[in-house]
This record gives structure tokens, sequence and C-alpha cells, in this order.
């Protein structure tokens, strides 16, 4: 999970100081992963000079306001979109999925989807090892591990893709205060 | 060419306000040789898809060709003709027929299309050889276990001359090693020469085609492009 990304997702909804940041990183991930605020502010300040956020105003103390910036906007999007270079642990990819719901104007299901097409292709992979140690059952039995949890993360983003659809047919449901708690309720199963 | 292709397919039901949207400009090409995997979800278009590849059903607007020649443009007979001698369908409830024995069932599309009796079994014979039922191939239906029978409709399906294989969850209730055992045919019968389409909502299964498309709300959204360099992903040197 990268801090520098989901700082500036949280700052994607508007501007914010370092505190209400660190507050709002804990509690969408369920408060299973503590932030110090030093952690905070040396990340904004890389965002800074990256040119990814802009301060407002000359504060320099602790009230200083963060927004983002067109190029951090972009880079929040590529984020959400490129899949993990490793394979994702699940944890990563339901807070990459739960960050994705807050960030405005985000296609969630394109999400979803570039995440199930790369899951995918990775069982295509490990299906072709299988197909070709077909006498071999150790490969067999490695590559099954693998294909079993990989099918189980693509339910989950099918879950998750009927989930999304089934809200965005309800548009009178306060949405911001369900994700809330099913971010708090899903990060402890998972870790 | 040799395969199917459809060209800008829409396929709508019903009219006015319940009019329903199963298919939505839908292009795609499946060559002789590849298995392609369908996946969505449940009211995206799948099995509308393979319906109109396999001419079942017609398109409410684009192109269907089979083999190069457009569909729409045969006349009902030659329609007929194609579906039985060219594709070979398996479907979720198999449709064998009970009073049949596994050879029989196998042998029928073939004598109903004027093979003789003899060679009509000749051939389903060494088809039920291929799926490994040969020595099964005297028992009824109701005689064989799930993998067996899904076997045997699969044996049905690409007996005689048929190049075009359309599969709809064609490993229904099977456990996994069953299920991987009927996808290694398919994907074998494929590599053989035939264009096989197959529609599941599983992904261990989708993984034993060359190609996934991904259906949403009648469209094709995505599709994968298969890794190369598998060979590390045993050894954790890097990743495809």
């Amino acid at each position: 999970m990268s801090v520098r990304h989901a700082l500036l997702a949280l700052l994607s909804e508007g501007p914010k100081i370092g505190l209400k940041l660190r507050d709002e990183f804990e509690q969408r991930t369920g408060d299973v992963w503590p932030l110090n605020v030093g952690q905070v502010y040396t990340t904004l300040q890389r965002l800074e000079r990256d040119g990814l956020i802009e301060a407002n105003g000359d504060d320099d103390g602790p009230q200083k306001d963060y927004r983002i910036t067109d190029a951090g906007r972009l880079e929040v999007d590529e984020w959400l979109h490129t899949p993990p270079s490793v394979i994702p642990p699940r944890d990563e990819l339901v807070i990459k999925v739960l960050v994705a719901l807050g960030v405005p104007g985000v296609d969630v299901p394109a999400v979803l989807q570039s995440h199930r097409r790369r899951l995918v292709e990775l069982m295509q992979a490990y299906t072709t090892l299988k197909e070709d140690a077909v006498d071999d059952m150790r490969v067999a039995l490695v590559v099954d591990a693998e294909l079993f949890r990989l099918d189980a993360l693509i339910r989950w983003l099918d879950s998750a893709d009927a989930r999304v659809r089934a809200m965005a047919n309800a548009p009178t449901t306060d949405t911001s205060t369900q994700t809330s708690l099913v971010t708090r309720r899903t990060i402890r199963v998972v870790t | 060419m040799q395969g199917i292709e459809l060209e800008g397919v829409s396929k709508t039901f019903g009219a006015d306000e319940g009019e329903v949207h199963a298919l939505r400009d839908v292009s795609l090409t499946i060559s002789a040789g590849e298995l392609v995997a369908v996946m969505g979800a449940s009211g995206s278009g799948k099995s509308t898809l393979l319906t109109i590849a396999g001419s079942l059903e017609e398109p409410t607007n684009g192109t269907v060709r089979i083999h190069g020649r457009d569909v729409s443009s045969m006349s009902k007979n030659e329609r007929a003709r194609l579906r039985r001698q060219s594709i070979g369908y398996v479907f979720q409830d198999l449709n064998l027929l009970a009073g049949l024995t596994a050879a029989e069932n196998v042998s029928l599309p073939l004598e109903l299309d004027g093979m003789g009796l003899k060679e009509a079994r000749r051939t389903a014979m060494a088809a039920l050889e291929r799926m490994g039922m040969s020595e099964r191939a005297d028992r009824f239906p109701d005689q064989l276990s799930g993998g067996e029978r899904q076997r045997v409709a699969i044996a049905r399906a690409v007996v005689g001359q048929r190049d075009v294989l359309l599969a709809d969850e064609p490993t229904g209730a099977l456990d996994s090693v069953n299920g991987e055992a009927v996808m290694r045919i398919l994907r074998a019968a494929c590599q053989d020469g035939v264009a096989g389409v197959v529609v599941t909502h599983d992904a261990q299964l989708a993984s034993w085609a060359h190609r996934v498309i991904f259906l949403r709300d009648g469209r094709i959204v995505d599709q994968t492009v298969p890794p190369a360099g598998v060979e590390s992903l045993l050894t954790g040197d890097g990743q495809p």
C-alpha cells in the first residue's frame, strides 16, 4: 500500500490539513494501519516538491492546507488503474478498490476490470504451466494453489462489481457513511 | 477465413419499454485452432453471443460469418446443414438421449446426416476413443458418471468433420479435477484446428482458453493478452 498515493487520493476529495489526512487515512484503513504524523508531513513535502499538491497560503504551521494539482489527479488515476507489479496480496487490492470509491470521477468498474484482466492473464500463464506438465503432480499442486488463490480474488472483484452496480442503482443511499463502515469491517477480516 | 467472425453484431429482445439489448455492436474473430472464453456477469450477453455465433439465433444487426460465409445469406436448409456438419454444441444440460448408448448418442448426428450405419459407428467409436471413453461406449447415459457423460457430449460435438465448437458452461457441476479434464479435451480439440468458444463464469475454466473476452451489458469491454515467460512463475524469478 502506497501512503503517498493514499494521501493523494484523500486530497482529491478536497483541500485538507496534515492532521486531518492522518485521521482519515487511519479511519479508512480500519485503524489497522497506524501512521505517525511525521511520516504524513514528509510525504506531503515530497508530493509538493513533485508538483502533485500545493499548499494554500503562507501558513507554515500544522494548519497548513494542501490541495491536489491537475498532475496529482492524473497520478491518482494512473495508480488506481495500474495493476501491482507483484501478485497483489488481497488487502492491497481491497484497499485500492476502497480508495477508488472515494475518488471523484474514477470509473470504479473500469478499475475492477483492469485488476480482473490482469488476474485472469496470470491464471492463463499458470494453466499453461499445468498443461505442459501433464504428468508432474508437484507442479499441478503448486499451480492449483495459485489458481485457487487468484480465483478467490476474481470472485471478490465480481462481488465488488455487483455491489457497486447495486449502489449506483440506488441513488438515495448515503454512500459515504456506508463505505466507511464497510472499510472498517472488511480490513479487519482480511488482515 | 476458417473460423467464426462476428462483425457489429447487436441483438435486441422485446420492444418499446420492454426492450432489452442483449448484445451491442460486438465484433469478434475466432480463428481455427483457437479456443476463446467469454466471461461476464449474469445477463451480460454471454449465452446470446454463443447462440448467435452458432447460427441458432439471428442477430438484430450485424454479420456472422462461419468459414467466410455470411450466415444470413444462406437458405434455411443450408443453415441447417451448416449446423449439422460444421458446428458442435455442448450445453450445460448435455441433452444426451437416455434410451441410446454412448456410441449411439455420438453416431446419431452422423446417421441423420446420411452417413451409413457402419461408418457412423466407426467414426463415433474413434471420437469416443479420443475422449478415453471407448470402454464405456455401450453404456447408457444413466450408467455413466457426470464426467463421463460430459465426455460423451463433447465427443458428439466434435465427431465427423466439425470444426466449430460452442460450449455453454461445459463442465456443469463437475468437481475441479474432472472439470479440468473436460477443458483439456476442449483445448486439445481446438489445437487440432477447431475454432472454439466457451462461455463460463468460472475463471479457472476460462484460463484454459487462449484468449479471454470480457462482456459487460452486451459489449466487449476487455480481453486478455496472455503473458509470456511462464517458466519464471514457479521459481519466483519474476512476473510474466
